[in-house]
């Protein structure tokens, strides 16, 4: 059994208590203490900043061009807090519970209690830091509704919450980069954890411009990397994120923990053609205004406004009455794909269904006129002032969704399938955040904590933020209160030298292939493994065959690969098929996960597990627990359990009825 | 939406680094959708260059969905393609017809020197950031977020200024290579907050002295840069930049 150091005491005190009592560092030996950040998305630049402040010496990496590119940028919706400003019965209590429920009862309570303790700072701090949130006309912090939640507890930036949120932390990291403390490397890649004596002493990096391999020390080595979805192909998330940084610490000795939980997110802008290079989303927050439907009879071809009223099937609120539009992602996903599977889809492709604004335009515009006291206002009118309240909330999403499909989202709906957008599971952490490798720390996506088997939205970027203003600060200091008496030590050291060796040789390997197929083409095809049997239904006999096909393609992708250009210099080629190789071992180990998990849970839905009305049915009696693996060797993992004890909330069965 | 498909010419600058001189080359792609993103249409392009053993085009991109301001194509003579308040990510195919040829150059600007191909290095807007573009706050020194009403006209136009995403298109557009809109955004998100207040005169200052160090140009008022913006971000904010940075150096000690 795993030991997640969770500190005694009620729930509610653990964080107090553990502030009160961890060990600190004096300025001055801060000074002499160096920390790498592993990326610089919103727990990155957030942990990066704060730690500079503290007066760590901290170094900072990036493949992008510029922290500020790190995909955080891409969030829409908003941020969660319990502020409780809208009086609507919200409290630390209920942010923590909705956090635990949503995430089907496989979530750490004492991590996500921390979580919404510290909400309420976020906000704080982003306001200070200059974040232009929205706000109501009397100057006061605005708030929307978010999937699987009854209070309105989201704060946010228009569509753009993630964008305003990481300009505040990169705007912070910028000012530790000026004053010296923190030391900014972009365009870098972690190719390697350098672990000494047991302990994360440092990372190999590859300079992407030169092609150059780099050795740095820190005495604590930070991955706030992101996550993993990108092992699909097709996802929401940017081209660059990648699971490598996270995948050399598991080879490492770091455990990777439920690694099948991944977020299928409901309205995404549909597949188009093969040649798609990625998915874009279309935010959770337009859930709180537009309905989801589909034609009530099957195979229905004519215009969405053609079909009038009473043939629409608003599948949601027929079937959760008490959430609506509004339940959380997996349920709204796999509801989706019920409806498609049946045959009741929409769209060329038929794997598609509506998001429909015209209600919410007519709703708004009937406010507003009525505002001015316009009580006489003809239909026209009201739909061209509702229309105007529309895009001041949603006017980007909107923009966006007409860019990519040529559709005009003000008069006809949106076409919207599900698609791969988070990853809940990530390295193993303790409440300190520390993986099973000590000095090693994952903040963020990278790590699993938080969200269980599904995460509620806009609970990222309050998770992102947590870790990296508010909790790594203090369990970083606890541990390295430690290190005060250890020099730095030189990337001379045998165990530098081994690693870069380590990094050298796999590049050459690559390099020396020179096989047929392109880098992208095994991409695509591991991403339609993983999608097809480990996506949004999973089998045993789907699994067991996934892992056998991502074997196979394992072995031809290191016999056949063809990289173009050179070692010594820029080749982007080059930097992605490392990422595959990687996410090609990931892959198989996502199905054993799900392989090895025989109940639904959250967004982990097994076939062979459900309810008779089709929802997701859990086994607590078997499988409460994290399922954390350790890497043995190829194609061999050990499965190590962490047991979750559910002392507050008393787990049932999820009801969104 | 009708698709179709396309054939097309490129003239794409190939550039090895930035000390080699670079040339435009010609290449064909075939049966292209118009259902494509401009990206995507590359993608084609550089499989089949890696296919026939060539060295594919690098260009800078990640988020592909118009926010990370990674991507960065001179297309046809305009930053980011012939739409108007779009990135080069966002661009589809159905903006171009069969037989098509279409140029594509790098962010052309001094103090972007290229990296290879199309990709520029852009650091220097990072610098001008470090030169002031932030609010000196501390982690864990907030007060409530609600202390402090902000009349939401400015929050709204704070944010409309803040919507920039650093691609460098305000540069590539500008004839002197000015990056007085990518500065003035900045300044102005900054300035119109009552948190940004305190720090408003050095900040503005310092950051102008970094963007003359960088070796951007002068601004002489023509609007390029704002009408190449994905962001729409608006001329308004030099003005605003102007007063601020005159209101600063008049009433400095």
């Amino acid at each position: 059994m795993l030991d997640a150091k969770i500190p005694a005491g009620p729930l509610a005190e653990k964080w107090t208590e553990y502030k009160g009592h961890c060990k600190l560092v004096n300025p001055s030996n801060k000074r002499k203490l160096e920390v790498i950040v592993v990326g610089t998305g919103l727990a990155g630049a957030s942990a990066a900043a704060s730690l500079g402040e503290l007066g760590y010496q901290v170094k900072a990496f990036c493949f992008q061009d510029s922290p500020r590119r790190a995909h955080s940028i891409a969030a829409q919706g908003g941020i969660n807090a319990a502020k409780n400003y809208q009086n609507d019965g919200d409290s630390i209590y209920r942010l923590f519970y909705d956090t635990i429920k949503g995430g089907d009862y496989r979530a750490r309570e004492a991590n996500v209690h921390r979580l919404a303790e510290v909400s309420g700072n976020i906000i704080d701090q982003c306001v200070a830091q200059g974040v232009p949130f929205a706000r109501e006309y009397g100057g006061l912090l605005s708030n929307r509704s978010f999937g699987g939640t009854q209070v309105q507890r989201t704060f946010y930036a228009a569509g753009q919450t993630g964008q305003q949120l990481l300009i505040g932390a990169y705007q912070a990291l910028e000012r530790q980069v000026a004053l010296g403390t923190v030391k900014m490397y972009s365009r870098h890649e972690m190719l390697e954890l350098v672990v000494i004596d047991g302990k994360a002493r440092g990372i190999i990096a590859r300079n992407l411009v030169t092609g150059e391999l780099e050795r740095h020390f820190g005495h604590a080595v930070l991955l706030c990397t992101g996550g993993y979805g990108n092992v699909f192909y097709l996802s929401t998330n940017a081209m660059g994120s990648n699971v490598t940084a996270a995948w050399k610490a598991h080879r490492n000795g770091a455990y990777f923990a439920n690694p099948c939980f991944t977020q299928i997110h409901p309205t995404c802008i549909p597949v188009s053609g093969d040649h798609q290079s990625k998915l874009t989303l279309m935010s959770e927050s337009l859930r709180n205004d537009g309905r989801i439907w589909v034609p009530a009879q099957k195979n229905d071809n004519r215009k969405a406004t053609d079909i009038p009223e009473n043939e629409r099937d608003y599948y949601l609120e027929r079937r959760y009455p008490a959430f609506g539009n509004l339940v959380p992602r997996d349920v709204a996903s796999r509801a989706a794909k019920e409806r498609c599977d049946e045959g009741y889809g929409v769209g060329t492709s038929k794997q598609a269904v509506y998001l429909d604004f015209a209600d919410a335009i007519v709703r708004y515009g009937k406010i507003e006129m009525g505002k001015d006291g316009r009580n006489d206002a003809s239909k026209e009118e009201i739909i061209a002032r509702g229309k105007e309240v529309v895009k001041e909330k949603y006017g980007n999403l909107f923009d966006m969704y007409e860019k990519i499909t040529g559709e005009n989202p003000y008069e006809v709906p949106m076409r919207i399938y599900p698609a791969v957008h988070y990853t809940m599971g990530g390295l193993w952490v303790d409440y300190e955040l520390q993986t099973t490798i000590p000095g090693l720390y994952a903040l963020g996506e990278a790590n699993f904590s938080d969200h269980g088997a599904n995460r509620l939205g806009a609970s990222a970027l309050m998770q992102g933020l947590a870790d990296g203003y508010f909790v790594v600060p203090y369990t970083l200091g606890n541990n390295l209160a430690d290190e005060i008496y250890n020099k730095p030590v030189s990337t001379d050291h045998p165990a530098f030298e081994a690693a870069e060796k380590k990094v050298q040789d796999r590049i050459n390997t690559l390099m020396s292939i020179q096989g047929k197929q392109t880098v992208e083409s095994f991409h695509k095809r591991l991403g339609k493994i993983i999608w097809n049997e480990c996506g949004m239904a999973r089998s045993e006999s789907g699994l067991k065959q996934a892992i056998a096909d991502v074997q196979a393609l394992k072995k031809e992708f290191w016999s056949d690969v063809k990289i173009p250009g050179i070692v010594n210099g820029m080749n982007p080629e080059l930097d992605k098929a490392n990422r595959v190789a990687d996410f090609i071992e990931l892959g198989e180990l996502m199905c054993i996960d799900a392989l090895n998990r025989n109940e639904s849970c959250g967004g982990h839905f097994r076939v062979e597990y459900q309810t008779p009305d089709g929802e997701a049915l859990r086994d607590d009696a078997n499988y409460m627990y994290v399922a954390a693996w350790e890497f043995k060797q190829e194609h061999d993992w050990q499965l190590h359990k962490e047991s979750l004890v559910y002392d507050v909330i008393k787990p049932t069965q999820r009801n969104y009825k | 939406m009708e698709h179709y498909h396309m054939n097309l010419n490129l003239k794409v600058w190939r550039q090895p680094n930035s000390k080699t001189p670079g040339a435009f080359k010609l290449y064909r792609v075939e049966n292209i959708s118009s259902e494509m993103s401009f990206l995507e249409m590359f993608d084609v392009l550089n499989e089949q260059l890696i296919r026939d053993g060539e060295d594919p085009i690098t260009f800078d991109h990640d988020c592909r969905e118009g926010i990370c301001g990674a991507c960065s194509m001179y297309i046809n003579g305009k930053p980011h393609g012939p739409w108007s308040a779009n990135t080069t990510c966002q661009l589809h195919m159905r903006a171009f017809q069969d037989g098509d040829t279409i140029v594509v150059e790098p962010w052309r600007a001094n103090s972007f020197p290229i990296i290879k191909d199309l990709m520029v290095d852009r650091s220097a807007f990072d610098r001008i950031i470090q030169a002031g573009g932030y609010i000196s706050v501390n982690t864990g020194n907030a007060v409530d977020g609600n202390a402090l009403p902000i009349p939401k006209d400015h929050a709204d136009n704070a944010f409309a200024a803040a919507m920039c995403i650093g691609c460098g298109a305000c540069v590539a557009a500008c004839k002197n290579s000015s990056a007085m809109l990518f500065l003035s955004a900045k300044v102005s998100h900054l300035a119109l907050l009552p948190q940004g207040d305190p720090e408003r005169s050095n900040r503005v200052v310092n950051m102008v002295a970094q963007m003359d160090k960088e070796g951007f140009g002068a601004c002489t008022n023509t609007g390029a840069c704002e009408a190449a913006c994905p962001k729409e971000i608006s001329i308004a904010n030099i003005a605003r930049l102007n007063k601020e940075y005159l209101s600063a150096v008049l009433t400095s000690e």
